[in-house]
């Protein structure tokens, strides 16, 4: 046991907090700059299980401040490149990765497994599912957020403690808040804010301290400020949310709200349809490249700007790593009129998967 | 990020007996940009809502953010 010896010999801890961590079952919702620090101490503290959830894939732009991956899990899935440091870290931890997007149908079941939330996502969208599946399955919520030199934690739905809700009762509007991606972060911050985040599980497992309920700690890196704020609990607020508990798990996305359905295509029915045309809307430097399937490539993000290249008598098929941005690809084509489109489902993945399936067969029976 | 739009850190201002909804009408005339952005006020660090009255005390505005 001299990988816990630090823990054990303190008298707060000792053998029996340490048993405490071992048992303790950790949820982590994105592992991007908050989401890396938090799961690599609770990995190194010994929390037996570890859930990640991340659909997204690294990309050069995080390695600034995501500190769990680097140049040989470029284009890899987070959760999954996660997993690998992870265990590297400690192998005693048990990891249970969720490469997906967390949605209102599938938050209530991983919730449920978990004793902890942590959220580490990055937009407000997530920030509410997440925070009001926490209340409806009586999980406490380590919260953090950052936005360029500036951070909040807080513990929300901790022994009848306030929620998000209680401090922001609705979402700001779509696209008055910007997000690192569009505004830029400072590496360290999501390190020091997702530490703190980490401290308040180690807090809460090991039912030491003051665990930050019923308060907002807020940190600013450029004037080493920080103040505390305390907050009440607001019953109303939660009891909007408890209300909607039969309903949750069918509310639709936010993301993906959309007037017309989204049509989804397996690998297999796209290649035997006719006239198609297959776009990669990932960014060139995404993994894994697809040589075997005709294709051509327009990221997400210029897909508006270059629509002209689509010709309207074709059958458009989308893909993109796992089958997230495709969605909002074939949105944009829709607004744009074009409606004869369909997502790949399970994106990039799936058409690896097909083709190297396919050279096995063959390989197989020319045996 | 609400002091990119006030461009300072912190200000002070003189009232005698206000509510938090006054010293905000008064903000919003000095800062229009600020009536866009979503925030909670605390006094002395506790949130308190728009009909609380301000005393001789700190005031501070929090927004929400989103990044992580």
């Amino acid at each position: 046991m001299s990988r816990y010896s630090r823990h054990i010999i303190l008298p707060e801890i000792g053998k029996k907090g340490q048993d405490k961590l071992a048992n303790a079952k950790v949820l982590v919702i994105g592992a991007g700059g908050l989401g890396c620090p938090v799961l690599q101490y609770l990995a190194a503290a010994g929390i037996g299980t570890i859930g990640i959830v991340d659909f997204d894939v690294v990309d050069e732009s995080n390695l600034q401040r995501q500190i769990l991956f680097g140049t040989t899990t470029l284009g890899k899935n987070k959760a999954l490149a996660a997993k690998e440091r992870l265990t590297d870290i400690n192998p005693q931890v048990a990891i249970i990765t969720y490469p997906e997007a967390l949605t209102h149908k599938n938050a209530i079941t991983i919730f449920e497994q978990y004793d902890i939330v942590v959220d580490g996502t990055d937009n407000f969208d997530t920030r509410y599912l997440i925070n009001d599946a926490a209340i409806i399955t009586h999980k406490p919520l380590v919260y953090g957020a950052i936005y360029k030199f500036e951070g909040q934690v807080a513990v929300f739905n901790y022994k009848n403690g306030p929620s998000y809700r209680c401090l922001f009762p609705t979402p700001p509007k779509k696209g008055s808040l910007p997000n690192c991606s569009e505004v830029g972060v400072l590496g360290v911050l999501p390190g020091i804010i997702g530490t703190l985040q980490a401290n308040e599980v180690l807090k809460i497992t090991l039912e030491i301290g003051t665990v930050l309920s019923g308060k907002i700690h807020y940190y600013n890196a450029l004037t080493t400020q920080s103040y505390t704020l305390n907050l009440d609990r607001n019953q109303s607020a939660i009891d909007l949310v408890l209300k909607k508990k039969h309903t949750f798990s069918k509310q639709e996305d936010a993301s993906f709200v959309c007037d017309n359905a989204i049509k989804e295509i397996t690998i297999q029915e796209g290649l035997r349809l006719e006239n198609t045309l297959f776009i990669d809307i990932r960014e060139a430097s995404e993994l894994p490249k697809i040589n075997q399937l005709p294709h051509i490539q327009i990221p997400v993000r210029e897909l508006e700007n270059r629509i002209s290249v689509i010709k309207t008598n074709q059958i458009i098929i989308i893909f993109c790593q796992s089958g997230i941005r495709s969605k909002k690809a074939i949105q944009i084509l829709q607004q744009n009129n074009i409606h004869d489109c369909y997502s790949l489902i399970g994106g990039a993945l799936a058409i690896e998967k097909h083709y190297k399936l396919k050279l096995t067969t063959e390989k197989t029976s020319q045996k | 990020m609400l002091s990119e739009i006030t461009q300072c850190p912190e200000e002070t201002y003189v009232f005698t007996q206000t509510k938090v909804s006054d010293l905000l009408e008064e903000l919003f005339e000095k800062y229009p940009l600020l009536k866009e952005k979503n925030f909670q006020v605390a006094q002395n660090c506790k949130i308190i809502n728009a009909e609380s009255i301000i005393k001789e005390t700190e005031i501070a505005l929090l927004p929400p953010f989103a990044g992580g």
